[in-house]
């Protein structure tokens, strides 16, 4: 059967867009079923950015593939998924399966590794990724190659000495790296106010003498192209940039956190009304590149192989007690 | 074999291994103008500032950015400036470094040096005279060295460069021009994990590292001369992984041990040594195993009498010696 998304002609775009979209809803739904999983007692734990949809996959649609160097943070499931891990994959390393791409099951879920996508192993510590973006930018630029890397964090991250020490040393060197803020505005409980003085986390790039941008997180087209602005720029040699995508959680801060305690009904409500997959999906089908039709069959397809994905990876090997041992140091000296 | 002072061996390796590898990279605070001690001296006229780079004054991202480079195809070797300043760069070391490879399952591996002058005795008082080396020792992950010799010293940093796992490699400070011994002309590394037996004897073993390694030997040379105790001298050289064959070997064929170094007493590697023994080679021993070490105070007072006050010396080494093979 021909379908009707087959029988029309598309153009480079709107075969992005439909992609960007496809990639939010697979991110959502995916990030809810993490959550529903640890509610089941299924998976001990989840971490997630229902909400983060537009910021993530606009953003990572716009990194090169396998030439830039990408550090996301632990919420970054839209980014992954934009880069082109799969479900199953992801779900390997909530249920820690010895599987598991990032790390066979030794770190929390969610916290991504991907040699293969130069996605760089990183660790529950806030902003401590940021220095190793600068160095790998550096080592970019010392070898001549014409490579980007693309760090993602929150705002509370822009507290930390690391947030600092790794912006100055890229802005110091001109290097390449785009330092990308999910500005959510709470850190677990705490709301922006007692993170920071300045309103925009954008408005700390003056203090580096480098280009700082805030750009509203819900809004897809505008974050890919602010993010492919941005690394075409850093592949020009033109310097580091900060963006600032202000966005919202839905979900709490992870499944062991109760969000109630720190924000009202109220206010996530209202941001669940601007909720950013609606949003692009309204735009698609007001600019005809996606029927309703289509996107209902999208849904039902995504929440099959997510239905699949689960029940592979539930079922997949966990690893072997005795490579608890392994991997301590690179020649295998025994610990 | 030519006769070379500790820092002009580290110097050396140094150099060696930057035109070895186009990509290497010396980092840290005032590296360009050679290091406070000098050890970078002439390494920017070589090699100019890309790859001879002054850092701003931060000590988390020394290491941070070392990480990226290593990552992406460059050979870090980082300076921090004295061991002291370490402590804002730990999480970097253990939390970032230490744990990279196991945590990524192999998917990637952190290969950085991290250089620090360490150790007391110039009266370089609370914060740069600071021993830290069983902090880091302790941590899986990491590799520690601490070589006394300048042959050690250029092999060991050979080693540490060409090795896939972050290596700490602590300098003795007071080590640098006090110390000469001659250095092999040939390329050469040191085994990452084995220990040096500097003197054989048959009464006592002391084991030491670091400068303090030469105060024993000294002090073992003086009571051989008066015949009053052969002692054996083991020079751990690398504090983790320790080399537990030459540690057992030497603790059975003598059957006393003393453990001396000149950082602090509680949780040093004396205790980890001591420990050792005792689990490995209970039934060889004919006496406790015992430790000489500063008092556990939290660093080095600046008067010079106080810092002598706190450390080993020679005549303290000397009696414990004594004691031990009395016992």
């Amino acid at each position: 059967m021909v379908r009707a998304k087959d029988a029309r002609p598309q153009s480079a775009t709107s075969k992005l867009h439909r992609q960007m979209y496809r990639d939010m809803l697979v991110s959502r739904e995916l990030s809810d079923r993490m959550f529903a999983l640890n509610r089941q007692g299924r998976a001990a734990f989840a971490v997630t950015g229902q909400g983060h949809e537009a910021t993530q996959v606009g953003s990572a649609h716009a990194i090169k593939r396998g030439t830039d160097w990408v550090l996301p943070y632990y919420r970054d499931v839209g980014v992954m998924i934009a880069l082109g891990m799969s479900p199953h994959d992801i779900l390997l390393g909530l249920f820690a399966k010895a599987g598991d791409p990032n790390s066979g099951g030794r770190q929390m879920p969610c916290h991504w590794s991907w040699p293969e996508m130069r996605v760089v192993t990183r660790s529950s510590v806030i902003a401590a990724n940021l220095p190793h973006a600068s160095g790998i930018a550096y080592a970019s630029k010392l070898r001549g190659l014409k490579e980007v890397s693309i760090v993602y964090f929150g705002e509370g991250a822009t507290s930390e000495g690391d947030f600092h020490e790794a912006v100055n040393f890229a802005a110091i060197h001109k290097l390449p790296v785009v330092f990308f803020c999910e500005n959510n505005g709470y850190a677990i409980s705490e709301s922006s106010e007692k993170q920071m003085s300045v309103l925009h986390v954008a408005d700390r790039a003056k203090g580096y003498n480098i280009v700082g941008q805030t750009v509203d997180g819900n809004d897809i087209l505008t974050v890919h192209q602010t993010t492919k602005w941005s690394i075409e720029e850093c592949r020009r040699g033109r310097g580091p940039k900060l963006i600032e995508a202000k966005t919202y959680r839905f979900s709490p801060h992870t499944s062991s956190d109760d969000d109630r305690r720190y924000r009202t009904r109220a206010e996530l409500e209202e941001w669940v009304k601007r909720d950013p997959i609606d949003r692009f999906r309204t735009r698609l089908i007001d600019e005809g590149e996606l029927t309703a039709e289509e996107d209902a069959e999208m849904r039902a397809q995504i929440k099959r192989e997510i239905n699949e994905a689960v029940e592979a990876a539930e079922r997949a090997p966990d690893p072997e007690p005795a490579d608890a041992l392994r991997f301590v140091y690179g020649d295998e000296t025994a610990p | 074999m030519t006769s070379k002072t500790y820092i002009e061996a580290i110097r050396e390796g140094l150099l060696e291994e930057m035109d070895r590898l186009d990509t290497m990279i010396v980092l840290g605070e005032d590296i360009q103008e050679g290091g406070v001690f000098r050890v970078t001296d002439g390494m920017l006229q070589k090699y100019g500032p890309q790859r001879v780079l002054d850092t701003p004054l931060a000590e988390s991202s020394i290491v941070g950015v070392s990480i990226g480079m290593a990552i992406n195809g460059c050979v870090p070797v980082a300076e921090i400036q004295f061991a002291d300043f370490a402590y804002p760069a730990f999480n970097q070391i253990i939390s970032e470094a230490a744990k990279w490879r196991y945590r990524s399952n192999n998917g990637w591996g952190c290969p950085i040096v991290v250089r620090a002058p360490y150790g007391a005795g110039i009266r370089g008082a609370m914060y740069h005279s600071q021993s830290i080396e069983a902090l880091l020792a302790h941590v899986p992950g990491l590799k520690v060295v601490a070589p006394s010799t300048p042959a050690d010293a250029k092999g060991l940093i050979k080693a540490a460069i060409r090795d896939p796992d972050p290596v700490i490699y602590f300098e003795h400070k007071k080590a640098y021009r006090m110390v000469k011994g001659e250095v092999p002309d040939e390329d050469f590394a040191t085994s990452i994990g084995s220990a040096a037996l500097r003197r054989e004897g048959d009464d006592i073993t002391v084991i030491s590292y670091g400068l303090m390694a030469h105060e024993c030997l000294q002090a073992a040379e003086q009571l051989a001369d008066e015949g009053a105790v052969d002692a054996t001298v083991l020079d751990l050289r690398t504090l983790a992984p320790l080399d537990r064959d030459a540690i057992l070997d030497a603790a059975k064929r003598t059957g006393k041990v003393l453990i001396v170094h000149e950082d602090n007493l509680t949780g040093g590697i004396g205790a980890e040594v001591s420990a050792m023994i005792s689990e490995h080679a209970f039934d060889y021993l004919d006496a406790p195993v015992r430790r000489l070490a500063s008092p556990d105070v939290p660093a080095m007072p600046f008067n010079g009498a106080l810092e002598d006050a706190l450390l080993p010396s020679r005549e303290t080494i000397a009696a414990a010696m004594r004691d031990l093979a009395a016992y």
